[in-house]
C-alpha cells in the first residue's frame, strides 16, 4: 500500500515534470521564434563557427606538450641550414599570371554545368556558352598582343642623354618664364 | 607548460581515461614525414598505396615535419644525411617517433664495415621506438612495425613510474 502511494506521487511528480518541461520549452521556442529572423540564424551560425576555432585552439594550447626548441623555431627548409630572409620579394608579373589562371579557372567552373545542360536549352544556351567564350577569347587575345604571356622582358626604350637634357631645358624655360 | 607534458605521481580513473583517449586518438592518426632515402623508400611508398593501404591505420604523408608524428628512415643513412634527419626530426612537434627501416638505418647494413660514408644505425642520431627489419622489408613488415609502434603509443602513461 505504501509502496503503491509512493509509487503514485512519483509518477505525479514525473507528470508535472514532464509539463513543465514542455510548457518551457514551447516558451523558449517561441522566445526564439520572436528573437530570430532568418538572418539571425545566420549570425548564430557564424558566431558558433567563430567560437568553435577559439575553444578548440585555446583547448589544444592548455593540453598540448610544449616543448620549443631552438631547432624547432628555426625555419623549414627541408633540414638545410635557412638561408636568408624568409620575407623574398616575388615578381610582380606572377601577379597577372595569378589573375589570367584565376580567370580560366572560374572558366571552367561555369562551362562544365553548362556542357552538361546546353543541348536542353537549345539555341540560346548555346548562344550564352558563345557569348562567354567571346568575351574571354577577346580578353586572350588582348593579353596575347600585350605580351602579358611572354616571359622575357619587352626592350624598354631608353631615353637619349638630348631627349633628357631638352625636357630638364624645357622645364627651366618653363620655371623661368613664370 | 601543457597538461600533457606534466607527469603525474599517482594515477586515477580520470587520468587513466584520458590517457586511453589520447592514447588513441595518437596511434590512430600517425602522419609520417614525406620523406625517404633509398631502395627502402620504394617499398615505403608501396605501403602508402592502395595494394597495401597505409592510410587504413591513419598514416598519411606531410610535406612538412611540422605537421607529424612519425618519421619513417626509409634507408641508407649517410653522414651528410645524417645532420639533415638529426634536425627533422628535431623539427617535429612533441610527441614523435621514429621508426627505423631496414637494415642500413638499423645498424648500416651491407655497409657496416667498408661503408667509409654511411652512419652505422641512425640511432646513434635519434631515438629509435621500432626497428623494421630486411633488405629491404617488405610492405607486410613495415606494416607489423606500424602496428608494434601502435602498441607502444597504447601502453603510454603520463603517471611517473615508482621505482
Amino acid at each position: 500500500m505504501i509502496l503503491r502511494n509512493n509509487l503514485k506521487k512519483h509518477i505525479q511528480f514525473v507528470k508535472l515534470f514532464l509539463t513543465l518541461l514542455n510548457s518551457s520549452v514551447n516558451f523558449q521556442y517561441q522566445i526564439l521564434k520572436i528573437m530570430l529572423t532568418e538572418f539571425g540564424k545566420v549570425f548564430v551560425f557564424i558566431l558558433t563557427a567563430a567560437l568553435f576555432v577559439v575553444v578548440a585552439i585555446y583547448v589544444a594550447r592548455l593540453l598540448r606538450p610544449k616543448r620549443p626548441t631552438f631547432e624547432k623555431l628555426t625555419t623549414y627548409e627541408c633540414g638545410e641550414n635557412p638561408e636568408g630572409s624568409p620575407w623574398v620579394k616575388f615578381n610582380i608579373r606572377f601577379y597577372v599570371v595569378a589573375l589570367i589562371f584565376l580567370i580560366f579557372d572560374v572558366e571552367v567552373v561555369l562551362l562544365i554545368p553548362w556542357a552538361l545542360v546546353y543541348k536542353e536549352m537549345g539555341i540560346v544556351g548555346y548562344l550564352i556558352g558563345a557569348i562567354f567564350l567571346i568575351l574571354l577569347g577577346v580578353g586572350m587575345a588582348y593579353e596575347w598582343k600585350k605580351g602579358d604571356l611572354e616571359w622575357a622582358r619587352p626592350k624598354i626604350k631608353e631615353p637619349t642623354l638630348e631627349q633628357i637634357n631638352s625636357t630638364e631645358t624645357q622645364k627651366e624655360a618653363l620655371k623661368t618664364a613664370s | 607548460m601543457g597538461l600533457l607534458d606534466q607527469e603525474f605521481t599517482e594515477g586515477n580513473i580520470v587520468i587513466a581515461k584520458t590517457e586511453d583517449l589520447f592514447n588513441w586518438a595518437r596511434l590512430s592518426s600517425l602522419w609520417q614525414v614525406g620523406f625517404g632515402l633509398a631502395c627502402c623508400a620504394i617499398e615505403m611508398m608501396a605501403t602508402s598505396a592502395s595494394h597495401y593501404d597505409f592510410d587504413r591505420f591513419g598514416v598519411i604523408p606531410r610535406p612538412s615535419p611540422r605537421q607529424s608524428d612519425v618519421i619513417i628512415i626509409s634507408g641508407t643513412v649517410t653522414f651528410k644525411m645524417a645532420i639533415r634527419i638529426k634536425r627533422l626530426y628535431e623539427q617535429m612537434p612533441d610527441p614523435k617517433y621514429v621508426i627505423s627501416m631496414g637494415s642500413c638505418s638499423n645498424c648500416g647494413g651491407p655497409y657496416w664495415e667498408h661503408g667509409y660514408h654511411v652512419l652505422k644505425g641512425v640511432d646513434r642520431v635519434i631515438p629509435v621506438d621500432v626497428y623494421v627489419p630486411g633488405c629491404p622489408p617488405r610492405p607486410e613488415a613495415l606494416l607489423e612495425g606500424l602496428l608494434k609502434l601502435q602498441e607502444k603509443i597504447r601502453n603510454e602513461s603520463i603517471v611517473k613510474k615508482s621505482a
